[in-house]
């Protein structure tokens, strides 16, 4: 077979791969168009955070950049002005989203290891009410959970946000973790039986480490989209509970004196924690975002 | 199922305790084997169930009168589903939404599965441009919202700036509203289709299109006979995830217009909240939700359907 491949070079090549052709420079074009499109709305905000009060309303590219923005927004005085407390709101984002992260791992990595170690009876009917999860409109859950956390006393507390934020990433921590656990052959385990360890010594010593940046990716990921989750916090939490999503969209509205570059620094800040979780799992992410269904 | 019983055991002859484990092994009783995975799943169907809990509720009060103004609602059967049928502003939501859905996906499929093709041919811009493709996609919908509305901005925004377009031009006005949207969900979503595609393009068998370019077949012909029914199952993928999270869009619609100008984009989920919430009727909201999840319980099943159709077809094509 290899003898038969006199190019290779060329031949691993798929459709459209040919380098140095008039279609390649079009492709290229492509996808600077593409970047360009991408790109500017983060490169903008960028600028705007950096511009100062007097240049925030302007469209132009020179100014003068401060830092001073990003300090102001999670100051005291930065709460003053703008009626938004976004040092509390960073802060409860983070508790709310690694609380139910926590939650979710602790209760979704037995049942994931569950569903993928064994075939038993109900197994897909639990998987796939919990797949429905991802894909339920959200009011039709948050309604009347907007009625009986009222009732329950649970409306803005952080223990509410976590146990509803179990309808984001529960789900995505159990599907995912399943086809981690569907792909780790059963031998290993089998043989830490053999070795005489009980079954739960197998299950932590054996097949957890394995499948740990799998977990990893699962909680990270789980992590970004509790972050990046608005409505929940919006319906269901008012300022004792309320999360960086809500409070950047209240930096607009409230009428009066607008702050645009201050609105543009929060946006930055909020928005980092999750670019930077992505990219540290950028491997992984195909699989995650697909719920396994794709194995990249 | 089968994973210790002593059947298999000998199947592992150079093993040297399996004597040993034949012994041991049987001593768990099936019963608490059989037992084991109902235990494990125990918490996570707590979980289940306090989530269909209020899911239950909210269709009961879709057969109720249950508002913040009524607050002992009684039975009233169909009301509020004849109620919410004969309104107009009901199926204005119903055409924004389902024009915003298909609209939205369709775009997006294309220029994320062209932006797959693109960036798989691996030249060095698109190796750069890689790295950075998921931005958006991370940025939480509602910020991604709020960057776009303070560019959309008629006065202060860049994008008139840019593009030349005076600073009268609203891009948020009822007659673009539902364009502008659409451009808003493609900017954040589109990678989001291409890296799933990207994915399958790499993992496809390279032996049919190294046959087919010794054949002489042309760049076109290779990407519609050959690429697309293997890569079927991987857009389909992608299609059913945009479809269905389009079917209940809300968050950036909501903070770049609330669902006006008017009625311009009061999608679905954006009607129940302006119901339930702000008006604070909660069976009419109810009512919505309940319609809606009977929309997106409809389409998923027929999407999956067809998803399982081509996976077995590309499976039979690639063995």
């Amino acid at each position: 077979m290899a003898i038969t491949r006199f190019k290779p070079t060329r031949s691993e090549l798929l459709p459209g791969q040919r380098r140095l052709s008039p279609g390649s420079v079009t492709a290229d074009l492509g996808l600077i168009i593409w970047f360009v499109f991408s790109l500017f709305p983060i490169a903008w905000m960028v600028i705007l955070a950096l511009k100062n009060a007097q240049e925030q309303t302007t469209t132009y590219f020179q100014f003068s950049p401060t830092w001073s923005n990003f300090a102001t927004v999670v100051s005291d005085k930065g709460t003053q002005m703008t009626s938004v407390d976004f040092k509390a709101a960073l802060l409860t984002s983070l508790l709310n989203c690694g609380g139910a992260v926590i939650v979710s791992l602790v209760i979704g990595i037995p049942a994931a290891y569950a569903a993928g170690r064994w075939k038993y009876k109900g197994s897909s009917d639990l998987m796939f009410q919990m797949l429905s999860f991802r894909f339920a409109p959200e009011l039709m859950v948050i309604v009347p959970l907007f009625v009986i956390y009222n009732q329950i006393g649970l409306f803005d507390t952080k223990v509410g946000m976590i146990w509803v934020l179990q309808l984001v990433t529960m789900p995505l921590v159990v599907w995912i973790l399943r086809s981690y656990f569907e792909d780790l052959p059963e031998d290993l385990e089998q043989a830490a039986l053999l070795d005489g360890y009980t079954r739960t010594r197998a299950f932590v010593m054996v097949a957890l480490p394995i499948v740990r940046p799998g977990i990893a990716a699962a909680a990270l990921l789980a992590f970004i989209f509790a972050w990046n989750n608005y409505v929940f916090p919006l319906i269901l939490a008012d300022s004792n509970a309320g999360t960086v999503t809500v409070a950047i969209t209240k930096f607009l509205g409230g009428g009066g004196q607008a702050y645009y570059n201050l609105t543009a620094a929060a946006a930055i800040i909020a928005a980092l924690p999750p670019l930077i979780l992505a990219l540290t799992i950028q491997r992984y992410l195909v699989r995650g975002l697909s719920f396994g269904a794709v194995k990249a | 199922m089968t994973t210790q019983t002593p059947k298999t055991t000998p199947t592992q002859p150079d093993r040297p305790a399996a004597p040993q484990a034949r012994r041991e092994l049987p001593t768990v009783p099936t019963w608490r084997r059989k037992l084991r995975p109902y235990l494990l799943s125990i918490p996570a169907l707590v979980i289940v169930i306090g989530i269909l809990y209020p899911f239950v509720v909210g269709a009961y009060y879709a057969f109720l009168n249950y508002a913040a103004v009524n607050p002992n609602p009684h039975f009233v059967w169909f009301d509020n589903f004849k109620s919410v049928l004969g309104d107009q502003v009901f199926w204005q939501s119903v055409k924004v939404t389902a024009i915003f859905a298909v609209a939205a996906t369709a775009v997006e499929t294309v220029l994320g599965v062209g932006l797959a093709l693109l960036l798989n041919r691996s030249s060095i811009i698109g190796k750069i441009f890689e790295k950075v493709l998921i931005l958006p996609l991370m940025i939480a919908p509602v910020i991604a919202g709020v960057i776009w509305k303070l560019m959309f901005n008629p006065q202060f925004g860049i994008l008139n700036h840019v593009l030349g377009l005076g600073n009268t031009f609203d891009w948020l006005s009822s007659s673009h509203a539902l364009f502008s949207v659409v451009l808003v969900d493609l900017w954040i979503f589109t990678p989001f289709v291409a890296i799933l595609v990207l994915a399958g393009m790499r993992s496809l068998p390279k032996e049919p299109f190294e046959a087919s370019e010794v054949d002489g077949a042309s760049w076109f012909y290779m990407f519609r006979k050959l690429m697309l029914p293997m890569l079927w199952p991987y857009i389909l993928v992608a299609v059913i995830f945009r479809f269905m999270d389009n079917l209940k869009v809300f968050d950036h619609i909501y903070v770049l217009t609330a669902g006006g100008p008017g009625v311009a984009t009061r999608t679905l989920q954006i009607g129940a909240f302006e119901d339930s919430i702000i008006n604070l009727d909660y069976s009419r909201g109810s009512t919505y939700m309940l319609l809606l999840w009977i929309i997106v319980f409809i389409t998923a099943r027929y999407l999956v359907s067809v998803l399982g159709k081509a996976q077995r077809r590309a499976a039979g094509a690639e063995s």
